[in-house]
């Protein structure tokens, strides 16, 4: 994603002289290659800090709930679709924003990296073209982009931003035309035994630190249910508590997550929380054809009503 | 010795104290004699009130160390806690864990004018402070009291306040905000402003203060401008608490808890910290 | 000082777990964590630190306090009774000096004169600490300079000095002698403590960060809390619990009870000052509800709390968990230097409160 990162500068710049933003959001550089660090902007001098990479992985969309200036932020595909959710839902309105639009390829997976070069420590990395290079303390290797790609953008439908006002580059070919939902049916094909001790195995590590949740830009309830006294939901890290709150949280996002990724990239942990959502996705795409976040004139697919709607389980 | 295992006690008793039914007084007593000896305590101090299966709630300790044999907890309904506590009935069983806390510092209190002021239910330790004055009265000089609230209806210790105004040696004074109750015989008005204009001299005495923070913030320059140094004036702080020993971490203000450090305060040591509260 | 080949090491190792609990980094996928030594568990002592800190083997993430009957034909019903544990000794063995001297840091919460943690302090008393220097530091590793090192002795009942071959033990303390009686090897040779010398060395030059902590705690507390830069610098924090789950020095808890049918328990977990409903009131009120307070407050608490509290630096042993696993970014590094670099008229009297 080379001539972005100038490309952004000039367009955040060009913004705030024509006084169309008060703040910009976007990433600097930070110390921890792998997770550049998001700003916020509000001075024209500033835009030196904005740049792009493809460890961007975070949905800058949850930056934007309950902001009330003129805002201006960098956006990809999966990001533009978070914030037409959040534009449906009442968190922001359309004028307030101007969306920087990001024809993304692809977003490094810095698990698969860590796991090919044995948990060296990675100092810098350094872009170029289809390929990046990882330099640590002694030790240095190039790999192919496309091998270490995370798995929501190995089968990404929407890599250009579906709502934008201006793009930095030309948009790229998505991958599939259609989504794909691979990994779901593998666990579907199980057997009732096999699936619980797939899910035992996946939530075991989960240490109820709520980063999914809160980096999450659908989930900006005021009070969480697993904040709630009344029911109380169990706030040890028992097996059974987990998994509700992983499982609820699902329901929650039913037809709303746009698979940007960002849950299972600030995991600490490597919990795959992606795919009890990306199952009720899936429910959702075959039963109502429904895809997240793509038009700002319908409303949300559980909370509207039509008649043609799909009720054979009555 | 586990700081965290309250002692078992039962409900003797439990009075309604206002007219919404809102505020209960609970009164307690211990199962086990040698826990109500351990429980040495004095006025200021609070304890945390264990309900098994909801949890605990920080509660001040309403009764004086000079009520032997029972203790008393005036408790408002506001959450999880406390609307359980407020469905119990008389004879069931809950824990006490305490005493905790620092407590209204007594020793500099001996000797010298006392002025207490207190709003709507904060009153509760004030009450505790005024029975042990009462009980060690040669200990204390003029004792003045301006007690406040709403309305005649949300005044807590209806009796008791009313049998202190009628005593010589406590100077009392009860205002409530508004009422339209014909047969009102004392004051109407905001406490802040009944402290100013029945307190006219600040010379040698302490001021306990407690009530919501809204009374606190009229009220301390109202004593200021009376000539009270921040030094003589007294606060109990309320936080969220769960340990009530000082180790979870969750009630501090700057580098103090007000569940180890507090929950009384001069407001000269509450200059020096943070203003989070 | 005794000097034992790595196979040996290990074999002993297995023999000293038939009769104490061992704690032992094992790898896992890419990383590492401290699990407890078994037959069919292989430890891994080439690691740089352990993804999780082991604060949880004397302070486990949920803890059982008490139970109690809520049956009301049972004459103990609603009288709470401490929930059984297993207090037998333990040795954590490759703990990191970081780790170590955070475990130090924790002890001034726990063990008061006032109060003392029933459970925390028993498992301090009963657990033996084998450190394993480290050789090379990672960039994110700054333990040089907050009191401690890479080759430092706090906290420690022994030291191990990772030669390749072998390692070369070092005694600290009673408990550190009992370990290396059981474990054994011979005699250190000259040449093995000029290489530990020489390991040190290196592993402490290593550590470049320029950490101006002196400036910063000479600067008035009131002068921080009302720095300009909070705003700012708590932008990108997403406020979840990550740096206060995996830092060795955090140890804020939640007491819960939790009923199940006629019978219940009051259990502790972990919990985080950044989560929003930490300083809940039930009458709704928050003293920390919106963002930049909760971040505000966990470097105030590390950086200036703590260190006025109990007069012994920060609380931090700089073991760089929370630089390296924060999603957003956020380095206290970078904290402690703009705060301490901050040209601000410190000459401000106390300030009033105010709600």
């Amino acid at each position: 994603m080379e001539g972005y990162t100038e490309k952004i500068r000039q367009i955040a710049k060009r913004l705030f002289e024509e006084k169309r933003i008060d703040i910009f959001i976007g990433y600097e550089k930070g110390t921890n290659p792998f997770f550049p660090r998001p700003t916020l902007i509000s001075d024209p001098q500033e835009v030196e800090k904005l740049i792009w990479n493809s460890n961007c992985g975070l949905n800058l969309c949850t930056y934007l709930t309950g902001r009330k200036e003129r805002i201006g932020i960098v956006a990809t595909g999966c990001v533009s679709r978070s914030i037409v959710n959040h534009i449906i839902e009442n968190q922001i309105k359309r004028e307030k924003i101007y969306i920087v639009g990001i024809p993304c390829k692809g977003i490094i997976d810095y698990r698969k990296v860590l796991r090919r070069i044995e948990g060296k420590e990675v100092l810098r990395i350094e872009e170029e073209g289809e390929s990046f290079k990882v330099i640590c303390d002694g030790f240095e290797e190039r790999f192919k982009k496309e091998d270490f790609l995370q798995e929501n953008c190995l089968s990404c439908t929407h890599p250009n931003p579906v709502i934008y006002d201006e793009l930095v580059a030309d948009p790229v070919t998505p991958r599939s035309e259609r989504p794909v939902y691979k990994d779901v049916e593998e666990i579907e094909k199980k057997s009732p035994k096999e699936k619980r001790s797939y899910i035992e195995q996946a939530i075991e590590g989960c240490i109820r630190c709520y980063a999914c949740r809160n980096v999450c830009p659908h989930c900006y309830c005021p009070t969480c249910f697993i904040d709630e006294k009344i029911p109380y939901f169990g706030k040890s890290i028992d097996f059974v508590d987990t998994l509700t709150f992983h499982i609820i949280r699902a329901m929650h996002l039913a037809g709303r997550c746009t698979d940007c990724g960002s849950c299972e990239r600030v995991c600490p942990m490597g919990i795959p929380i992606r795919i009890f959502v990306k199952k009720l996705n899936k429910d959702a795409f075959e039963l109502f054809s429904w895809q997240s976040g793509m038009s700002l004139e319908k409303g949300q697919l559980l909370s509207t009503y039509r008649r043609d709607d799909y009720d054979d389980f009555i | 010795m586990n700081p965290y295992l309250p002692y078992p006690a039962r409900i003797e008793r439990i009075i309604v104290e206002t007219d919404d039914r809102n505020i209960r007084t609970y009164r307690l007593s211990f199962l086990y004699p040698e826990h109500e000896k351990k429980f040495q305590f004095l006025p200021g101090q609070f304890a945390e009130i264990s309900v098994p299966g909801r949890g605990e709630v920080p509660i001040g300790i309403a009764s004086s160390p000079t009520e032997k044999g029972y203790l008393l907890f005036t408790v408002n309904k506001a959450g999880y806690v406390t609307s359980y506590l407020h469905n119990m009935k008389e004879g069931d069983i809950i824990g006490i864990r305490g005493p905790l806390g620092r407590p209204y510092p007594w020793e500099r209190m001996e000797g010298r004018n006392i002025l207490i002021v207190g709003g709507g239910f904060a009153f509760t330790t004030l009450r505790s402070s005024i029975v042990y004055m009462l009980e060690n009265r040669r200990k204390f000089g003029k004792i003045t009291v301006v007690y406040g609230a709403r309305r005649p209806g949300l005044l807590l210790y209806k009796k008791e306040i009313f049998e202190w105004e009628k005593r010589s040696d406590i100077d009392m004074h009860i205002t409530v905000d508004a009422t339209d109750d014909p047969d009102w015989k004392y004051n109407v008005g905001l406490v802040p402003n009944i402290v100013e204009e029945k307190i006219k001299s600040a010379e040698n005495t302490i001021a306990l203060v407690c009530g919501p923070p809204v009374m606190i913030r009229f009220t301390r320059p109202v004593l200021e401008k009376i000539g009270f140094s921040p030094e003589d004036i007294f606060l109990s702080l309320e936080m969220r608490m769960k340990c009530g020993i000082g180790m979870c971490g969750r009630c501090n203000i700057g580098h103090k808890f007000v569940c180890k450090d507090g929950p009384v305060f001069s407001l000269a040591e509450l200059n020096e910290l943070p203003p989070e509260y | 000082m005794r000097f034992v080949l790595k196979d040996d090491f290990l074999k002993k190792l297995r023999e000293i777990s038939k009769n104490y609990k061992v704690f032992v980094p094992v790898k896992k996928d890419y990383f590492h964590l401290f699990q407890e030594l078994k037959d069919d568990i292989l430890p891994d002592f080439s690691f740089f630190n352990t993804k999780l800190s082991p604060k949880s083997i004397l302070f486990p993430q949920s803890e059982r306090m008490f139970e109690y009957s809520l049956d009301k034909d049972d004459p103990d019903a609603y009288i709470l009774k401490e929930a059984k544990k297993d207090f037998s000794p333990q040795i954590i063995v490759g703990i990191r000096p970081c780790d170590a001297h955070a475990f130090q840091i924790v002890k001034q919460n726990f063990d008061t004169p006032e109060y003392k943690d029933p459970w925390w302090t028993k498992r301090y008393s009963l657990t033996t600490f084998i450190g394993l220097a480290c050789n090379s530091p990672r960039s994110s590793c700054f333990c040089l300079k907050v009191g401690g090192g890479p080759f430092s002795e706090k906290g420690l009942d022994a030291i191990m000095y990772d030669l390749g071959e072998g390692f070369l033990i070092k005694d600290i303390t009673d408990k550190g002698r009992d370990f290396l009686d059981k474990i054994g090897g011979d005699e250190a040779k000259k040449e093995h403590l000029e290489k530990a010398e020489k390991l040190k060395k290196e592993a402490e030059e290593k550590i470049k960060v320029d950490l101006k902590i002196e400036d910063l705690l000479k600067r008035p507390v009131l002068s921080v809390f009302e720095s300009d830069i909070w705003n700012s610098v708590s932008f990108p924090c997403i406020t979840c619990g990550i740096c206060t789950f995996l830092c060795p020095t955090c140890w804020c808890f939640d007491i819960q009870d939790e009923v199940y049918g006629k019978r219940g328990d009051r259990i502790r977990n972990w919990d985080s000052c950044m989560f929003p409903i930490f300083t809940l009131h039930a009458s709704g009120y928050n003293p920390r509800g919106e963002k930049f307070r909760r971040v505000r407050q966990r470097f105030m608490h590390k950086l200036k709390y703590y260190p006025e509290r109990y007069k012994k630096g920060i609380q931090c042993s700089g073991c760089g968990r929370c630089i390296m696993y924060c999603p957003t970014n956020m380095d206290i590094r970078r904290i402690i230097n703009m705060l301490a670099e901050e040209k601000r008229n410190e000459s401000i009297s106390s300030l009033s409160c105010k709600d």
